[in-house]
């Protein structure tokens, strides 16, 4: 069929990217519509199953399609996309199953439950598994094998009220995630080894990795991560707890897909890895055991589901044995076999769903003698257990005779030669009698009593699916040659190359060993199971193995790890209290500080310069800090005068030293923080000096304080003085003295880097200020004092006492003239304000300052006129000026992106305006503009949120009295 | 100068940090506080100690050494507001600790 060719650039990113923008979509897409998110699935697993098939023709012939996207190509990190005949082999059952199991789900899955999500899910599980096939570096395969793992955890836990789906969930991405964790460091030690993390290099490696010392190692990883995904023996037992998913997922990752991503991976792995004793023996017997155990288990389990579960561990054991065995013979069973259980499994499961769904169990006890009323389901799960139990003229029956012939192939070691062949006719025995099981006790015998009502067929398109696949099995295992031939050539000439051997497709291979093998298992299967079938029925629990129970070693290692030990090292290394916590991050401070610069302190100069005016200044700074250290308890307004003495100094500091931004801003932010902290004093507990009762224990943690404190600021003080009084070394600063004025407009660099080189930062600092104002403002919305400060503070009482309603206005009394005065200056301090916005880029000013100074023009208004006063005529509105402030930021730099310069570019020019002259007109002015909005609005919300506590009458916190609001209603 | 302002700088960390270390809220406020103004010091001091340098270009032909470091200025002057902000949040977050649980302690119970 002459089909358009599809460039690979276009084709293979698209599928391996499709469902993921799929699954965003149906999350982001309104409302829970079933039909809408059913559809969309449908549509996208139908383009992706069609460009999956269309793809063949481009690697029948052994070719190798290759998508790279370079991410970081210094580092050799490429995303690669790789479609060769394995992949494209998983390609297709992924997309084609994912199709067949999205039109079941559409009828299975209830319209009461969460419908978007599971599609969502199903699209990014689709997404995974294609992205892990497909996957041409190894490092980005284990970053796909691990995203499988975890969708399907939210897939397993989908009804997650249910506590089994939890758990089950839990284990499988537990034990799975551990895998995957290994695989993730088996890849890397296979990088090294190669050189190279490009799949494409690791295949053509030939020996290099087998015969690596390192081989050992990045076996054993390598195992268990494809062991743990393909529930290999012993960790085989998240398989049958992740039953509680969704039936359509149980069909989808547990038949089809995830479980095969082990078995996958050893395949893809197998051309350089499998040439070595120590993987024939680990991977044969590994297999061989889970295939027995399997298959054993799977004969007493009464649920349905439990038995399609144990039954698919066998069949992966079947598959990882014949990959043990390590010829080309094996490896092209094995390929057969992972594409003819697929499509059997997931019918089974299938039609396991369609019982459950009609009769409301999965349990063989109850169910019996369903073939009079699901006849057609009936005739599709009878074929698709033939299918399972290697019935000739079934596709089962092909990969199994295969598999019986190389486990008959001479081996010189005796152990090998009887282990393999009896071991795989005892298992497709115990396979036969599960199979027959299966059928016999559901669809034959009586009509069921126990069922709460009467089942009947379902809707013909949900039974679409499963005919589709049985219809496979049967054309598969009637004419290979026409069917599966071609596909299965591919495959294996991907993994096998020039080592591909002969081998025949056809039914009939004469009268073989093997076909003696299969005659066995068949006639052992029925012997097993007729003379028991009763009690295979209503045992209770796996004879034997019972003890034999990963799941409960799990359970108890997980208990002990995350209970018992957590508890201990929480007891142990743990605390609530803060105070230990910091004190423990500044010793650790400290000694990092030390480790880090002792070696470097080299020989400190001696001072050559003194200045006694800065010697002054901080003679008093000085005090101060240390005054208000030792005042902080017991005198907060003390206390908070000298840190404003501190924070002086420091002021003087940057003035002095060439900082004239740095000493404005400081000096406004001082007195906005000290406004800010005197409302907030009156509702601290009161708190007076206790005379000499400082017990011994306190007194002994101040010291030991006192003494952190000491040497912190020992250390800073000499590391400070380390770095000053050496060169600098050459930075940046240089390019910013050079092009602030050529490429910025202005001359006052400060500002010119606030607000043109180094614009995101200041837009990321103005979202800080405005999400700062916002919660101050929530937190105090519903503000409680505590009961002993809810009362009027003394000194209004004491006013009050002496005359009545005087506290309420003190500006008319003593205040009368300051009030004046301050009300006169409103506009002078706006004008200032806009002037140092204005003149911000040349001269020190700017969005900040500006802001404050505006800020601080309404702190006056509230010195003056009182609280109500003020909010009674305030009108501007804080959470607006936040907005807009933000909002132009933006977008004087989204402004740049539309003329097409990157995000935040600032032009300038200069306008000539009459009477002012020549005003330079940057667009960093507008973004200017929007800092001093937000500035504006952030201290101004704070302020009001805070100030307007004193007027409220707020509930104290625990009492249940009716809110008394006074005031105005929009502060409350 | 430089030994000036490194002893400064200390006794600010040294004031603020046993004050970071103290039990009640209000002692945490003013010890932030402090450890700010010695942080935005010890930046400002990373572009050495310059009197008396124009922070101002004089225009397109300026010579650059003759000016003063505004690499941390402009950090410094981010610090300011940023410190500014930290303090009212911090404040507000106390304020409505003490409203909820009746105690200034840092951990919200004990005395």
């Amino acid at each position: 069929m002459p089909l358009p060719s599809i460039p690979t650039d276009f084709a293979l990113p698209l599928l391996c990217f499709l469902p993921f923008l799929a699954s965003i979509f149906v999350l982001a897409a309104p409302g829970e519509k079933i039909r809408g998110a059913a559809w969309v699935t449908a549509v996208v697993a139908a383009i992706l199953s069609l460009l999956s098939l269309a793809l063949f023709p481009s690697i029948a012939n052994g070719e190798v399609l290759i998508s790279r996207i370079e991410w970081v190509p210094q580092l050799g990190l490429n995303l690669t996309l790789r479609l060769d005949g394995l992949a494209w082999l998983f390609a297709v059952l992924i997309t084609c199953i994912g199709f067949l199991v999205v039109l079941y789900a559409r009828y299975y899955m209830s319209p009461k439950d969460p419908i978007a999500r599971f599609h969502a899910l199903l699209l990014a599980f689709m997404g995974a598994m294609i992205g892990l096939v497909m996957s041409g570096n190894i490092i980005q395969l284990a970053i796909f094998w691990e995203l499988t793992s975890l969708v399907s955890f939210l897939l397993i836990g989908y009804w997650y009220h249910r506590g089994d789906a939890r758990d089950g969930a839990r284990m499988a991405l537990i034990i799975t995630g551990t895998g995957g964790l290994a695989l993730f460091v088996s890849m890397l030690v296979i990088g090294h080894i190669v050189g190279s993390y490009e799949l494409d290099d690791v295949l053509a490696s030939g020996g290099k990795i087998v015969e690596s010392p390192l081989y050992p190692v990045a076996l054993i990883l390598f195992l268990l991560g494809a062991f743990t995904k393909s529930a290999q023996f012993p960790f085989q037992f998240w398989l049958p707890n992740a039953m509680t998913a969704p039936t359509p997922v149980s069909a989808y990752l547990h038949s089809a897909t995830m479980v095969k991503a082990g078995v996958f991976i050893l395949t893809r792995f197998w051309p350089v890895m499998h040439d070595h004793q120590l993987w024939f023996w680990i991977v044969t017997y590994t297999g061989l055991a889970t295939l027995i155990f399997g298959a054993y288990t799977a004969l007493f389990q009464r649920d349905l589901k439990g038995l399609l579960a144990y039954s698919t561990i066998s069949h992966l054991g079947l598959i990882t044995t014949l990959l043990g065995m390590g010829t080309p013979l094996a490896a092209v069973a094995a390929i057969f076999h992972i594409a003819n259980h697929a499509t059997f499994k997931a019918s089974l499961f299938m039609a396991v769903g369609i019982i459950d769904h009609e009769t409301g169990t999965r349990d063989v006890r109850k169910l019996s003698g369903l073939r009079k009323y699901l006849p057609f389901t009936a005739t599709l799960a009878i074929i698709a257990s033939a299918a399972m139990a290697g019935v000739p003229l079934l596709n089962g029956f092909l990969s199994k005779e295969m598999f019986f012939t190389e486990t008959a192939e001479f081996d010189p070691n005796v152990f090998v030669n009887l282990s393999l062949p009896i071991g795989a006719t005892l298992a497709g025995m115990l396979s036969v009698a599960y199979s027959i099981k299966f059928v016999h006790g559901v669809f034959f015998g009586p009509p069921p009593t126990e069922l709460e009502k009467v089942p009947h067929e379902p809707p013909a398109l949900m039974r679409r699916p499963i005919e589709i696949l049985v219809l496979i099995c049967l054309a598969v295992g009637i004419i290979p040659g026409i069917t599966i031939a071609p596909y299965l050539a591919a495959a294996v000439h991907s993994v096998l190359g020039a080592e591909t051997p002969y081998y025949s497709l056809s039914v009939w291979h004469g009268f073989n060993l093997p076909l003696i093998m299969s005659i066995i298992a068949m006639v052992g299967g029925a012997v097993i199971y007729v003379p028991y079938y009763r009690k295979l029925r209503d045992i209770d629990g796996v004879p034997l193995t019972r003890g034999l129970v990963g799941q409960r070693v799990f359970e108890r290692i997980l208990v002990t790890a995350t209970n018992r030990w957590a508890r201990h090292l929480v007891g142990a290394f743990g605390t609530q209290r803060l105070q230990p916590q910091i004190f423990v991050v500044i010793f650790l401070a400290l000694a990092a500080g030390i480790a880090a610069g002792w070696a470097r302190m080299g020989n400190l100069p001696l001072p050559d310069s003194f200045d006694p005016v800065l010697g002054l200044v901080w003679l008093l700074g000085g005090i101060s800090a240390l005054a208000a250290a030792q005042q902080a308890k017991f005198h907060r307004l003390a206390s908070m005068i000298l840190m404003g003495g501190a924070g002086l100094a420091t002021c003087l500091t940057f003035a002095w030293f060439s900082a004239p931004d740095l000493a404005l801003t400081q000096l406004l932010a001082e007195i906005a923080t000290t406004v800010l902290i005197l409302l907030g004093l009156r509702w601290l507990p009161k708190r007076s000096p206790v005379p000499e009762s400082t017990p011994m224990a306190a007194r002994l943690r101040r010291y030991r304080d006192v003494a952190l404190a000491g040497l912190v600021g020992l250390g800073t003080a000499l590391a400070s003085y380390a770095i000053m009084t050496r060169s600098a070394s050459e930075g940046i600063s240089d390019f910013f003295l050079a092009n602030a004025y050529k490429e910025g407009g202005g001359t006052n660099v400060v500002n010119v880097m606030l607000v043109d080189f180094r614009g995101f930062d200041t837009m990321g600092e103005i979202t800080v200020l405005g999400v700062v104002a916002l919660t101050v403002f929530g937190l105090l919305r519903r503000f409680r004092p505590a009961s002993d400060s809810a009362e009027r503070p003394e000194q209004q009482r004491v006013l009050d006492e002496y005359a009545p309603g005087s506290s309420e206005n003190v500006a008319d009394d003593f205040l009368r003239i300051p009030a004046l005065i301050m009300n006169w200056m409103f506009p002078v301090v706006v004008v200032v304000a806009i002037y140092m916005l204005m003149r911000g880029h040349d001269l020190p000013g700017g969005g900040f300052i500006a802001g404050i100074i505006m800020s601080l023009a309404f702190i006056l208004q509230y010195l003056a006129g009182g609280t109500r006063w003020v909010e009674e005529r305030l009108r501007i509105l804080p959470l607006l000026w936040i907005g807009w402030g933000l909002l132009l930021a933006l977008l004087t730099g989204v402004g740049a992106m539309v003329l097409g310069a990157p995000f935040l570019t600032s032009a300038f020019a200069y306008a000539d305006i009459p009477l002012i002259g020549k005003v330079p007109m940057a667009t960093a002015l507008i973004f200017d503009l929007g800092v001093f909005a937000l500035v504006v609005g952030a201290t101004v919300l704070m302020l009001i949120a805070l100030a307007h506590q004193s007027i409220r009458r707020p509930k104290v916190a625990g009492s249940n009295k009716p809110k008394q609001r006074v005031g105005a209603d929009k502060w409350n | 100068m430089e030994l000036t302002l490194a002893l400064a700088i200390g006794v600010l960390s040294a004031s603020g940090v046993y004050l970071l270390l103290r039990p009640r809220t209000f002692q945490v406020i003013i010890g932030l506080s402090l450890v700010s103004y010695a942080v935005n010091l010890f930046i400002l001091s990373m572009g050495r100690l310059r009197m008396d340098a124009a922070p101002i270009l004089s225009g397109a032909d300026a010579d650059i050494a003759n000016y003063a470091d505004p690499v941390p200025q402009a950090l410094v002057l981010t610090a300011i507001v940023i410190g500014f902000a930290m303090t009212a949040l911090f404040l507000v977050v106390l304020l409505a600790a003490r409203g909820l649980s009746g105690s200034d302690h840092v951990d919200g119970k004990g005395d």
